[in-house]
């Protein structure tokens, strides 16, 4: 939903109609997967469902920009700092703010970072409006290639690739390294955990700057194809959070594949009924949870 | 896990009696309004947003739900009553039916899709049905898409009432904002309000007594979204308009920010936060997007400080519950 744009191929037929709708839809499928992932980690460890996380997938998109127009910073880069940067920041939110949470309703965090993301979202619309500001493809990343099937941007390749392997690295960190075990440790039973000399408020903290650098990250990629626009990560947002429940938020790889597999239906969604495509997600919620309330890979909440 | 609401005191006969005589200070206050020269417009659109808060908080404060959908009942119910007002040509008091009908087979919907699910994932589910709503009135062609129903005739209310007289349009506006504000006074201090609140203390025990909390929570819901739906249908007369912001996620957010500014779970805070939001958007309309940010700014202020609102605070120092 975030962008309607087909590739032109050379005689581009229903098939590569089709195809091109795929793509699409596995591009946002990279984002819903991006941010729900990140939705899922900070759920985890701090307990908040992090109504900012749109703000904050924005945020990255305009550093990547700023990067780029005010320090002549390029793409790749901005693939890196983008998301320390707004990590750094997300960091700082955590310990001026979100800590004091603690103990507290669930509520209270999903208020608390909506009121962040009014603030965020807010002082982006009163410098920059509410149109879009272009950020150009990299040179490398350029053209495209004839797959006999399909005409494929290479950039548009490449957001798909590159986040898949960034979900599956983020998968692999939690479930399967040390500093995963500790994480999952943590979530289950942070004083436990506190009393093996482990330094859980820190923890937290970086596991928040974690989901936040991969909502930033998400920014960066879509810069060169959504154009940067405050307003971006709004209504991305609310997608997001179908998306999650939809999927539950109790396994890392379930998020990643419910993001996947949503923007790929709502991509054949705009291929063969574009009148639904914008609500394809929330439909498929409600069904879920007509069958499964649990969500398909989740705990009882 | 501390509550939302610091409202541990009882609902004694006394209690009762207390909060009726600040209900009556704040009905004269109200109706005297038109004598005083302060704008009644300004005073009208507040009503219908208190008494959309106070739906709201019959579901927060009360239940222990936050939702953050309630947008679609208020522009479900607006779209409504504007089309059964300008389309059909009803009459006033049968196009605010037609706007709270709606509301209600909406809340039925909604309601048993959304209290499949508790807490925070409860609130991104009506947020996400919220935002398919706002989807299907953006496509449909009866709601006008961008443009909305403009130009609603207001009409005669039971054929003498004549809405177009600001003064008339007011007090029927009051009348149908206390009926409602006494209604959910009546459902708090219920039997049913009793077990409600047991629910939002300990859902656990309330199961374990024998209690159906899904049953009720549902209940609570349609009820709350109804009421919704009744200011919905009375903004109508008063914006003479039906438009997409009421449906969107925006509105939403506002009126958790009006409950959580007066105080979540008191009775009086939606009115109070209503007013006090309403006013600043009032004067502070100059000022584009710096609205946004302001608003922001007190929902970060509100949870991090002030989390019983102007008259949790008030009820706090004086040991009552308002």
């Amino acid at each position: 939903m975030t962008f309607r744009g087909t590739p032109k191929g050379p005689g581009a037929g229903s098939m590569q109609a089709l195809y091109a709708q795929l793509l699409v839809g596995l591009i946002n499928g990279s984002f819903y997967a991006l941010l729900s992932l990140g939705l899922a980690v900070i759920f985890g460890m701090l307990n908040i469902i992090n109504f900012a996380h749109g703000a904050l997938y924005m945020m990255g998109a305009f550093v990547a920009y700023f990067l780029l127009n005010l320090g002549g910073i390029n793409y790749w880069w901005a693939l890196l700092l983008a998301p320390i940067i707004v990590g750094i920041f997300g960091m700082i939110l955590e310990r001026t703010m979100l800590k004091f949470l603690t103990g507290l309703d669930h509520l209270y965090g999903l208020l608390l970072t909506f009121g962040i993301a009014l603030i965020v979202q807010g002082v982006f619309q009163n410098y920059f409006g509410s149109s879009g500001l272009p950020y150009a493809i990299p040179d490398q990343l350029k053209g495209g290639m004839n797959l006999g099937f399909m005409f494929l941007p290479i950039y548009r390749g490449w957001v798909v690739v590159f986040s898949l392997v960034v979900c599956l690295a983020t998968w692999f960190l939690i479930e399967k390294t040390q500093l995963g075990a500790y994480l999952r440790a943590a979530t289950e039973n942070p004083t436990l955990v506190r009393a093996f000399g482990i330094n859980v408020p820190r923890m937290i903290t970086l596991t928040y700057g974690l989901g936040v650098g991969l909502a930033a990250l998400a920014g960066v990629l879509s810069a060169p194809i959504n154009q940067v626009r405050p307003l971006m990560g709004a209504d991305l947002i609310i997608v997001v959070f179908a998306v999650v429940v939809i999927g539950g938020m109790g396994s890392i790889m379930g998020s990643i594949i419910t993001g996947f597999a949503l923007g790929v239906i709502e991509g054949l969604t705009k291929y063969f009924y574009p009148e639904a495509s914008n609500t394809v997600v929330f439909v498929l919620m409600v069904l879920v949870l007509l069958v499964k309330p649990t969500g398909l890979t989740g705990r009882a909440a | 896990m501390t509550t939302l609401t610091d409202d541990t005191l009882p609902a004694t006969p006394r209690a009762v009696r207390d909060e009726m005589i600040v209900f009556v200070i704040m009905a004269l206050l109200l109706a005297s309004v038109p004598f005083t020269g302060v704008y009644p417009f300004f005073v009208m659109q507040a009503l219908c947003f208190a008494l959309l808060a106070c739906a709201f908080n019959l579901l927060i404060g009360y239940g222990g739900l936050l939702s953050f959908g309630h947008a679609m009942f208020l522009g479900t119910a607006g779209y409504c009553s504007a089309h059964a007002l300008k389309v059909w040509a009803l009459p006033p008091e049968l196009g605010i039916l037609v706007g709270v009908v709606a509301a209600f087979g909406l809340s039925i919907i909604t309601g048993y899709i959304s209290i499949r699910r508790q807490g925070i994932y409860f609130s991104m589910i009506t947020l996400a049905l919220s935002q398919l709503l706002y989807f299907i009135y953006l496509q449909a062609p009866f709601t006008h898409g961008e443009d909305g129903i403009q130009g609603i005739p207001q009409g005669r209310m039971f054929g003498v009432l004549d809405l177009s007289k600001p003064t008339i349009l007011y007090y029927v506006v009051l009348v149908g904002f206390l009926a409602g504000f006494l209604l959910i006074f009546r459902i708090i201090n219920s039997p049913f309000g009793e077990v409600l609140k047991s629910i939002r203390e300990n859902e656990q025990r309330a199961i374990s007594l024998g209690y159906r909390t899904d049953q009720y929570k549902f209940l609570a819901f349609v009820l709350s979204g109804t009421l919704a739906g009744f200011a919905g249908s009375l903004k109508v007369f008063v914006a003479q308009n039906a438009s997409l912001t009421d449906v969107h996620w925006s509105m939403s957010g506002e009126v958790v920010l009006m409950t959580l500014v007066g105080g979540l779970g008191t009775i009086f805070g939606p009115v109070v936060g209503a007013f006090v939001i309403i006013a600043m958007q009032q004067y502070l309309a100059g000022f584009g997007q710096w609205v946004t940010v302001i608003q922001g700014s007190i929902f970060v202020f509100c949870v991090l400080a002030f989390r019983r609102g102007v008259i949790g605070e008030i009820a706090h120092y004086f040991r009552r519950s308002l």
